[in-house]
């Protein structure tokens, strides 16, 4: 009995020791809150403002590699590429989506200021990509023509 | 409700590529059924990615990602053997996780 009550004891210590540890895991993992003015926002400059984004600087070491035409909107390769140091996230928009913010990455603990992802398009349009590193802004852009909307 | 998911995590180089192919429908919200009703929207809105234990990749998502997603990232650092893992939720809680071994080039 004795060594049951021990054994007792010594899992309730570590599962109250496990749930002191879990939030401060959890917020380690660090996923920011999903960007809910952005990913609703209508308008590009909606969208760019709840990134903090508005003032972002073209620049030639923000890569978007991208299909000049796409068949079928539903499915559009992209990959994006940052080469300026320190880049945190990058933050992909398609100008003329109902809801133009598709996706945010960020990056920490040696991932590469790198993403590639298929998305969807509802026309032809500007894709434009923004790099944040050291809080601020960079960004490039390249027009998508889609054959057939994939807004369905 | 799990969904299967796919995951590859090859060494190029000094990075760890990671491959990763999830199931879900990714409903807009937008789209009509056979009956001319809208489908609500049903999406994977945030992706976790860790090595080792450690974040290195979160993705906030949309419902512009495509349908059953595709998502790629790299590694810096990484050594055959460590562990990838990546986890996913959407907007009605769903979600699900995979982990795998880093794989020699």
């Amino acid at each position: 009995m004795k060594v049951k009550r021990r054994q007792f004891l010594q899992v309730a210590v570590g599962a109250s020791a496990l749930a002191a540890l879990g939030p401060h895991a959890a917020r380690q993992a660090g996923a920011a809150e999903w960007n809910k003015v952005g990913f609703q926002a209508k308008a590009v400059e909606q969208a760019l403002e709840s990134l903090g984004a508005a003032g972002a600087v073209p620049s030639k070491d923000v890569i978007v590699k991208a299909p000049d035409i796409a068949e079928n909107g539903a499915v559009v390769p992209i990959e994006v590429t940052s080469k300026i140091p320190n880049t945190r996230s990058i933050a992909i928009i398609a100008d003329k989506n109902p809801f133009p913010l598709v996706a945010i990455f960020e990056f920490a603990n040696g991932a590469e200021a790198y993403a590639s992802t298929r998305m969807k398009m509802s026309a032809t349009s500007n894709v434009r990509v923004l790099a944040r590193a050291d809080d601020k802004f960079y960004t490039a852009s390249r027009e998508v023509k889609i054959t057939i909307g994939g807004c369905g | 409700m799990a969904q299967p998911m796919k995951i590859r995590a090859t060494m190029q180089g000094e990075s760890a590529d990671v491959k990763v192919l999830i199931s879900h429908p990714m409903e807009t919200g937008q789209r009509r059924n056979e009956r001319g009703e809208l489908v609500p929207a049903h999406f994977i809105t945030q992706v976790t990615a860790t090595l080792n234990g450690k974040a290195v990749m979160s993705a906030q998502w949309s419902q512009a990602i495509s349908r059953n997603p595709f998502l790629g990232f790299k590694v810096k650092g990484a050594r055959p053997g460590d562990k990838v893992a990546v986890s996913w939720v959407d907007n009605k809680g769903d979600k699900s996780s995979i982990e795998t071994a880093v794989a020699a080039s």
